[in-house]
């Protein structure tokens, strides 16, 4: 049987973790294939139904990746993300969906290496965690 | 405003148990305004359901929408709403304990073959102000009876714990209330204003016991402007 590989939807900044991922690329840091970048302008911007919508349509996790705190371009988009993550954590948690699903994590513009370990640190939580109970 | 917040998903839950045909109503006014029931929240809901439905093997179908207002017959004379509502065995309403009923009842007005059952999903908690954002506070109990008038613009029955009207109680400390020491102690609010405008003169006359008739104490209160009428 082929191995569960986790899909994750990673919302990234356009200013931090885009531009790490760019750089991952260049550097050639391995990252698990099965994640899907969606670039926002600012993590700000990623509402709490995006967060849902992502897993009630199947992902097995969703992280939403900005800037440093103090280094937000928009200076406070990364601390609202991470109040909706809070947010929708305790949303999942009400209809029974694993909080670890769900993460928020920062990254500088040239943190490639620490972009590539979020990923594939979430590949193996979410690999213990087992597929999105929704999609069985 | 009108104030409210969304009861537990449990109990939103459960009122729905048994029920194929699930409608969301959101309603865009005050409850938008206070992200309590207004289309993101409709989203939202409609997606947990959605998910928990899909854990329990459940097949219920979701549907989602807003009328701009719940609590006038004007914004719910919609043809595709009613059409919506009649389709649906249940609908949740996310207006305001108002706009609940007035929906309900209009919706068993104009809908003749079926009986229409309409649930809350918020608790309507006060009449307020949006003090910061996300943060609303209680400014307005609806006595009837207006005195704002004579205290500088702050409101002594609805910011005072115990509606006082003559002053500050014992337990006003720091300018904070005795009853919860993160609430302004409403008489020390309007002692400070009063100086500021110059009419702290105002606190010489002395109130009297407050007739509570024009309040809800008097029962379910109705307004009617008869020159509005035909």
């Amino acid at each position: 049987m082929k191995e569960f590989e986790p899909r994750i939807i990673a919302f990234c900044c356009h200013y931090c973790a885009l531009a790490a991922a760019d750089v991952a690329g260049k550097m050639e840091f391995q990252f698990p294939p099965s994640v899907r970048v969606i670039r926002v302008l600012c993590t700000g911007k990623v509402e709490i139904l995006h967060l849902l919508k992502a897993l009630e349509a199947g992902a097995d996790g969703v992280v939403v990746i900005g800037c440093k705190f103090g280094e937000c371009y928009f200076r406070e988009g990364n601390y609202r993300a991470q109040k909706k993550v809070e947010r929708a954590k305790s949303l999942l948690e009400e209809v029974g969906i694993e909080q670890g699903r769900l993460r928020f994590d920062f990254v500088p513009g040239p943190g490639a290496k620490k972009f590539a370990a979020i990923l594939s640190t979430m590949t193996e939580e979410l690999k213990a965690l087992g597929p999105n109970p929704l999609r069985s | 405003m009108i104030v409210g917040e969304r009861k537990p998903f449990s109990e939103i839950l459960s009122m729905v148990e048994g029920d194929s045909k699930i409608l969301i109503l959101g309603c865009g006014s005050c409850v938008t305004v206070c992200m309590a029931g207004g289309e993101e929240e409709v989203k939202i809901l409609g997606s947990q359901l959605r998910m928990a439905f899909r854990r329990n093997g459940n097949n219920a179908e979701v549907t989602e929408l807003v009328a701009l207002r719940q609590c006038d017959d004007e914004y719910l004379e919609d043809t595709p709403l009613i059409e919506k509502v009649k389709d649906a065995d249940i609908v949740i309403s996310m207006a305001c304990g108002v706009g609940v009923q007035h929906a309900s009842t209009f919706f068993n007005r104009v809908i003749d073959d079926k009986t229409i059952r309409v649930v809350p999903a918020l608790n309507t908690t006060f009449m307020g102000a949006n003090i910061d954002v996300g943060e609303w506070h209680e400014r307005c109990l609806g006595c009837g009876d207006c005195v704002l008038e004579k205290t500088g613009g702050i409101c002594p029955i609805t910011r005072c714990a115990k509606s006082l009207l003559n002053g500050p109680c014992g337990g006003s400390f720091n300018g904070k209330c005795e009853v919860n020491k993160d609430t302004d102690c409403a008489w020390h609010l309007i002692i400070e204003r009063l100086e500021a405008l110059g009419e702290l003169d105002n606190l010489k006359k002395i109130e009297m016991y407050k007739d509570w008739r024009p309040s809800h104490s008097g029962g379910p209160r109705k307004t009617v402007r008869e020159d509005m009428k035909i």
